[in-house]
């Protein structure tokens, strides 16, 4: 059993909390962005935060350390955007692998570092797997519904890329995140697989979905069961929900999560729900109320942040993750 | 796989199968038996066949969601068939699927025999689907490589009991088969066991053949086998198969698949193929029936097949084979079956709906304003934000057609009597219950007449009065008109003294209201209006008479307007389109046709008070023409937007040429799709904004374009000619044809053409724009050009079996050479020398390319091509005119009888590519033959689209050469209108449209190119050697002159 299971089934674990809202704290300038390295590249480079982790590694390091601190027990690697198709953007598909080695070695250093002072919380890195810009089960164009900005077998090709990269950069577990088309986490699905039968290993999968709105169904779609249904055909360490909605908007979905897979269940929501402004203004006390709630019904085995949550809501969330016991699984028929 | 071993958990419902769309589908051992749903099957379908078939994805989608509204919890979808490209079809389908949320909603099963198709469909389906099928058919290699994929799409599958030996027709074949399968699925490759499908084969019984006997038995068998020893494993098939040797028997059919169903769940099936519609309710099936049927299906009886037969017999055609099921939309709401035929442009149906919309109101008329304009809306709507293509709309608008002509007699017979009040004939306008008591009474009256009367009498009877029959003392209702012209609806009173009291007087505004509510109008004089002013008596009643019945007005339009290609011009594709187009969407169209003089338009346009004009040309003369319109329109003081269309047009030329004549607003419009909302601008209640816009627009464009234009270098016409494309006459080889002299080709056989069709051009003429074959796939106008394309087959197929179109061609080969640079001399040697002045020679007149080229560069006249007198070498050179347009009009107007707009513009259309099509099939013939330089060329179609032949053959009126007055030359040369019939219009224009008239060119270096503009130097020079006035070629020539 890999360590992490073990460590699954002591305890809730805690996932980090947001990378871009962290970032947005250094200000960073275009120049920045492009450091020594990308001074001449000719598109605009700012924005592309999955850059920095080559040339702003240290901020990205501190990050971690931060989270770390605060009382992760995983933390996501900088590569939310880390495929050709993402990074089409700023003409850098050919920088994908770098940034993803580079990005997992960091989060993989920082981790080192603090299982090292306390070896009996060990720490993990989950290579982070966006959704990318495109939608292989939906159409951009609402006059032509039978086109596709995207094939399933492109997403793959681009996917593999970028696991293979997680893996070599050494990352604990990948981490396939705000599912809003469940096509495209089936094709990454689909990747993962290739890969573990190419390399002959065994890397745990978290997957983590995107409930859009009070409809309760993801971007494309589907219901929760659904959801779970469609992707339950591969061997996975973890399912969830995280990002679009706050704790609170999310715990029915949890529920029904969590009633019905006999996997780990996870929840990363984002710090409340937008304001006026854009910002999640969710304070760290409140959002820690919500996941008391999950934690008291017994819902979660891995629990973080998403979108607007900082170190402080970690903490927070950690305080009061340690205080319960973590969901048992319930062995299928 | 090193994974699976070390995870134990699963989802809670792993153990069944669950399957997702949108939503979940858990199959229980609680779950009723699950029912696929079959009609998306082109194997087992043949209207969804057809409807992948000419890509009409749109009803193909109808038929999945009735799948879907009819029970379907699984829709099975197959593309197996081989004229169809499966992968596309899958992958397209799927697609649509996905986007249609309420069939989306239930799990897919993908159902193909080639493994491509399968692939492709799962990688399009975001839910967790069945594969149908995969088998030990092909070895076990490929078994658990198909096996692996579809686990890791995360797909469950159907696995048929085959394997390399066959198919399983016996229960220990079945047995052995699904073991073995589900052996290598669970415990080699980790299936999930729940995620298997078996299908142990239903096959037919009661066949006659004794092997048959133990069909059923043995599948019931096999299923429970199954069930019991291979765990979590499901069992499927298809039920019909069953009653195969029933077929047209449906009593006894659907009894044998309710008996076969009943029996088969009992023994563990629980998914499977069954249509709803052939199924008998087990408990209703006639005892003696069912008996005789389980005895089959049980082998019971040895004589089991025998008395089934003969019970079959007996109920025989008690029950007649279903229609096919009525389309769902038809049990729609009456306006939306009449939406529905017009958005899908379906006649099939138009006039049982008109008919049943006529019957529910009480003015024909309302069905056109109310049930087809509120349709025509809709399409109007779609067109416009993108959603259909043109040829879409001119079938709506054929439809629409078709259900206007059928109520035409009807509003026509309401004009006649615009109401009876109980309905009977018209004549019949009398208060039944009233009638008897009025009728003595009015015998009395007419009897009985007062003075006025029988002065106003003598005037109206037998039809003196404009032809219109007036009756006296007729009753209507409880009223008794004392006139009445019933085709009018107008009853004429004539008021004694008595109509001046106070009391009669309300009664005389009740009755008129009422007769009013009727439909009817009344016109009143008193008796001294008629005893001593009857001229102004009947001269009211004439007016009144003009006057159309209350409530049989024509429909409301949206506006007039006048549609009409310029004097000289003969093209009127375009504009037969637009003018479709607005009359869907309810404009009234004045088509003053091809050819029409700008006296009439003007003429037209003042009496008919219209809205808007429209002026169309296709050949570059025409520009002119819409100026000298436009300064016409001017100078008569004509007040009405003008908008400006067809090939030649350009925002450029209306905005620099035509613009600037006219004061009211000048719009340039490029295809018929814009027409709507140009059109709607124009004549919206504040258009002035819109009008103000376009003038500024334009304004601000002509500034732009002419400052632009002047930038241009140009060489003085001596220099170009010193600059000319030089080709060395010394090398160049010079082929003498074989043939000189001119030829006559009549009675060509036409279907000959057809291989020689570019179709491109097809499609851009309605508005579809892409190259041949890749527009019938393509994303957005791929479905909409598919079927136009099929729709053109169709057509060109009756012409080629009716031999509707007549082709002819006159073409000749001369000895040639240039002269005084840009003049190219022919002699016709066979020429019958006392015929012509000319004594067998012509000249051609070639313009010279003048804008200043790069160094190297040659400005070339198409005179370099030919070897220059001074040369001494005798060259030669042709031309040729083709015709395919005898019967297109002819065709066109009897399509336009009936009310077939579509048709009528699909023949022209067709009849434009059939003479490019004849002039491509004639050089062929002329370089290989006739002329023979290229003897060996052997050029596929799509070479010849390409032009990559050696020599040309460029057309007077196209870029090499865009003088139109050279057409008269080879005219005069070819004596064409003698010979096969082709006129020449006073714009130079060729009658009938359908023609292609240009020259040959033989020589390896000639080849296409554009004159662009030329100086007025060129065109001083020309007119001398053409003898006219500058003024003259001015007019010709001046799209080319540079400003």
């Amino acid at each position: 059993m890999s360590k992490i299971k073990e460590e699954l089934q002591k305890r809730i674990l805690v996932l980090d909390g947001a990378m871009g809202t962290m970032l947005q704290q250094y200000n960073f300038s275009e120049e920045d962005f492009r450091g020594e390295r990308f001074k001449d590249y000719p598109s605009p480079l700012k924005g592309n935060n999955d850059l920095l982790s080559i040339t702003q590694p240290k901020a990205i390091a501190e990050i971690h350390a931060k989270y770390f601190e605060a009382g992760a027990d995983i933390v996501e690697t900088n590569t939310f955007s880390g495929t050709t198709i993402a990074m089409a953007d700023y003409d850098m598909e050919d920088l994908v692998y770098e940034l993803n080695f580079e990005s997992a070695k960091i989060a993989r250093e920082v981790a080192d570092k603090f299982t090292k002072e306390n070896p009996e919380k060990p720490r993990f890195v989950a290579g982070s797997i966006g959704p990318t810009n495109r939608t292989a089960s939906l159409s951009p164009d609402v006059n032509r519904p039978e086109y596709r900005a995207i094939t399933f077998n492109e997403l793959r090709v681009a996917y593999k890329q970028q696991v293979e990269a997680l893996i070599d950069g050494g990352v604990d577990m990948l981490l396939v995140e705000t599912i809003f088309d469940t096509l495209n986490a089936k094709a990454a699905l689909f990747a993962i697989e290739e890969v573990k039968e190419e390399r002959h290993i065994d890397i745990p999968i978290m997957v983590s979905g995107t409930i859009t709105d009070a409809s309760g169904r993801t971007l494309s779609g589907q219901t929760v069961e659904a959801f779970l249904t469609s992707i339950s055909h591969i061997p996975l360490l973890s399912v969830g929900f995280n990002c679009a909605l706050g704790a609170q908007q999310l715990q029915p979905y949890l529920q029904r999560l969590s009633d019905e897979t006999e996997f780990f269940t996870s929840a990363h929501p984002n710090a409340g729900l937008p304001n006026a402004f854009g910002e999640y203004d969710e304070t760290p006390e409140q959002m820690q109320g919500y996941i008391e709630a999950y934690l008291k019904d017994n819902l979660i085995n891995i629990i973080g942040g998403c979108c607007g949550t900082s170190p402080e809501h970690i903490k927070a969330i950690a305080e009061v993750a340690q205080k319960y016991e973590p969901r048992k699984l319930v062995v299928g028929v | 796989m090193s994974a699976s071993s070390n995870y134990q958990q699963t989802t809670k419902n792993q153990k069944y199968l669950t399957l997702s769309g949108l939503e979940p589908l858990v199959v229980t051992p609680d779950s009723n038996f699950i029912n696929v749903g079959e009609r998306t099957n082109v194997t087992g379908s043949r209207k969804f066949l057809r409807l992948i078939k000419e890509e009409k994805y749109d009803e193909a989608l109808e038929v999945a969601r009735d799948q879907v509204e009819g029970g379907a919890q699984i829709l099975d979808v197959n593309m197996d068939e081989g004229m169809l490209d499966g992968v596309h079809a899958m992958t397209t389908f799927l697609n649509l699927i996905a986007s249609e949320p309420d069939i989306a909603r239930i799990p897919i099963m993908i159902d193909s025999s080639k493994w491509e198709i399968i692939e492709a469909g799962l990688q399009v389906a975001q839910g967790k689907c069945v594969v149908n099928s995969i088998s030990l058919k092909e070895g076990e290699a490929q078994f658990k490589h198909h096996a692996k994929l579809i686990k890791r799409y995360g797909a469950a599958v159907v696995v048929m009991a085959f394997d390399e030996d066959g198919q399983a027709d016996n229960y220990d074949r079945r047995i052995e088969i699904c073991k073995r399968s589900y052996h290598i699925l669970v415990n080699e490759l980790q299936f999930p066991a729940q995620d298997i499908i078996f299908d142990p084969n239903i096959f037919p019984v009661a066949t006659g053949m004794d092997e048959h006997r133990r069909n059923a038995l043995d599948f019931f068998e096999a299923t429970k086998w199954i069930r019991e020893n291979l765990p979590h494993a499901n069992v499927s098939g298809g039920v019909s198969n069953v009653s195969f040797s029933f077929r047209g028997n449906n009593v006894v059919r659907e009894a044998m698949h309710s008996a076969f169903l009943y029996h088969a769940i009992k023994n563990g099936m629980n998914l499977g193929i069954v249509n709803p519609t052939m199924l008998e309710v087990y408990d209703e099936i006639d005892k003696v029936l069912l008996e005789r049927v389980e005895d089959v299906l049980f082998d019971r009886r040895d004589d089991a097949t025998e008395r089934l037969l003969d019970f079959a017999e007996s109920v025989k055609g008690q029950k007649k084979e279903q229609d096919d099921k009525v389309q769902e939309w038809r049990s729609d709401s009456l306006q939306d079956r009449i939406t529905h035929a017009l958005v899908k442009g379906i006649d099939t149906y138009i006039l049982e709906d008109v008919e049943e919309a006529r019957l529910a109101t009480s003015q024909p008329i309302e069905v056109i304003e109310g049930h087809l304009m509120n349709g025509m809306n809709v399409v109007g709507d779609l067109f416009g934000s993108g959603k259909m293509f043109l040829p879409q709309v001119v079938k709506s608008a054929r439809v629409m057609k078709k259900a206007v002509a059928y109520l035409q007699p009807f509003i026509e017979e309401a004009k006649k009597a615009p109401k009876s009040p109980k309905g009977t004939s018209y004549w019949k306008t009398a208060d039944p219950l009233l009638y008897g008591l009025m009728k003595a009474h009015a015998q009395k009256m007419r009897n009985q007449p007062t003075e006025a009367e029988v002065l106003l009498w003598n005037v109206l009877r037998n039809k003196q009065l404009d032809d219109y029959k007036f009756r006296r003392q007729h009753i209507v209702g409880s009223y008794i008109a004392d006139f009445i012209c019933l085709k009018k609806g107008l009853i004429v009173e004539i008021d004694g003294l008595i109509h001046q009291l106070p009391e009669n007087k309300a009664s005389d505004e009740e009755r008129t209201k009422w007769l009013n509510e009727q439909g009817y109008r009344v016109i009143r004089f008193t008796n001294d209006d008629v005893l001593s002013n009857l001229d102004n008596v009947i001269e009211r009643l004439k007016e009144a008479l003009k006057v159309s019945p209350l409530g049989t007005e024509g429909a409301k339009s949206a506006g007039k307007i006048l549609m009409a290609t310029v004097k000289g011009d003969v093209h009127d594709i375009g504009k037969n389109i637009v003018s479709v187009v607005l009359g869907c969407n309810n404009y009234e169209i004045i088509d003053l046709g091809v050819m029409v003089p700008p006296e009439k338009i003007i003429e037209t346009a003042i009496k008919e008070k219209v809205d808007i004009i429209g002026l169309s040309g296709l050949i570059t003369p025409s520009l002119d023409e819409m100026v000298y319109v436009s300064k016409s329109l001017e100078k008569e003081k004509v007040n009405i937007p003008l908008i400006i269309g067809g090939a030649t047009t350009s925002r450029a030329h209306s905005a620099v040429k035509i613009a600037p004549h006219y004061n009211h607003t000048v719009v340039h419009i490029n295809d018929a799709s814009r027409a709507v909302t140009v059109v709607g601008d124009l004549l919206k209640e504040d258009s002035i904004v819109y009008k103000n816009q376009i003038r500024e627009e334009y304004d601000a464009f002509r500034e732009q374009f002419l400052k632009r234009t002047k930038k241009k270098d140009y060489l003085t016409i001596a220099d170009a000619r010193k600059n000319k494309f030089k080709i060395n006459w010394n090398t160049s080889e010079i082929v003498k044809p074989k043939q000189l002299g001119i030829q006559i080709i009549e009675d060509f056989d036409i279907t000959k053409l057809e291989e020689f069709i570019d179709w491109s051009p097809f499609f851009r003429s309605w508005d579809l724009h892409g190259k041949y074959p890749a527009i019938l796939t393509d994303d957005v106008v791929g479905t909409q050009a598919t079927e136009l394309f099929a729709d053109a087959q169709v057509l060109l197929k009756r012409i080629f079996d009716e031999k509707l179109l007549k082709a002819k061609a006159v073409f000749g080969l001369f000895e040639a050479n240039t002269v005084n640079d840009d003049d190219i001399t022919i002699s016709d040697c066979n020429a019958e020398l006392d015929s012509a002045s000319n004594e067998g020679t012509y000249t051609f007149l070639t313009l010279r390319q003048q804008s200043k080229k790069s160094e190297g560069k040659p400005n070339i006249a198409l005179a370099d091509f030919i070897a220059p007198k001074a040369t001494n070498k005798q060259d030669y050179m042709g031309c040729f005119c083709v015709t395919t347009g005898f019967g297109t009009a002819e065709l066109a107007a009897q399509f336009e009888a009936e009310h077939d707009d579509y048709n009528s513009i699909m023949i022209k259309a067709l009849a434009d590519r059939l003479a490019e099509a004849f002039a491509e099939y004639l050089h062929k013939e002329v370089r290989t033959k006739h002329w023979g330089y290229a003897n060996n060329e052997n050029l596929s179609n799509d070479e010849l689209i390409k032009e990559n032949y050696k020599g040309i053959r460029p057309a007077p009126g196209y870029p090499a050469c865009p003088d139109h007055l050279e057409k008269k030359t080879i005219w005069d040369i070819l004596k064409v209108e003698e010979n096969i019939g082709v006129k020449l219009t006073e714009s130079l224009a060729m009658w009938p449209a359908a023609s292609v008239s240009g020259y040959y060119f033989g020589n390896a270096e000639a080849k296409y190119f554009g004159l662009g503009k030329i100086k007025e130097d060129q065109i001083e020079d020309y007119s001398k050697r053409r003898d006219i006035s500058k003024e003259e070629a001015t007019k010709w020539l001046s799209p080319n002159i540079a400003d």
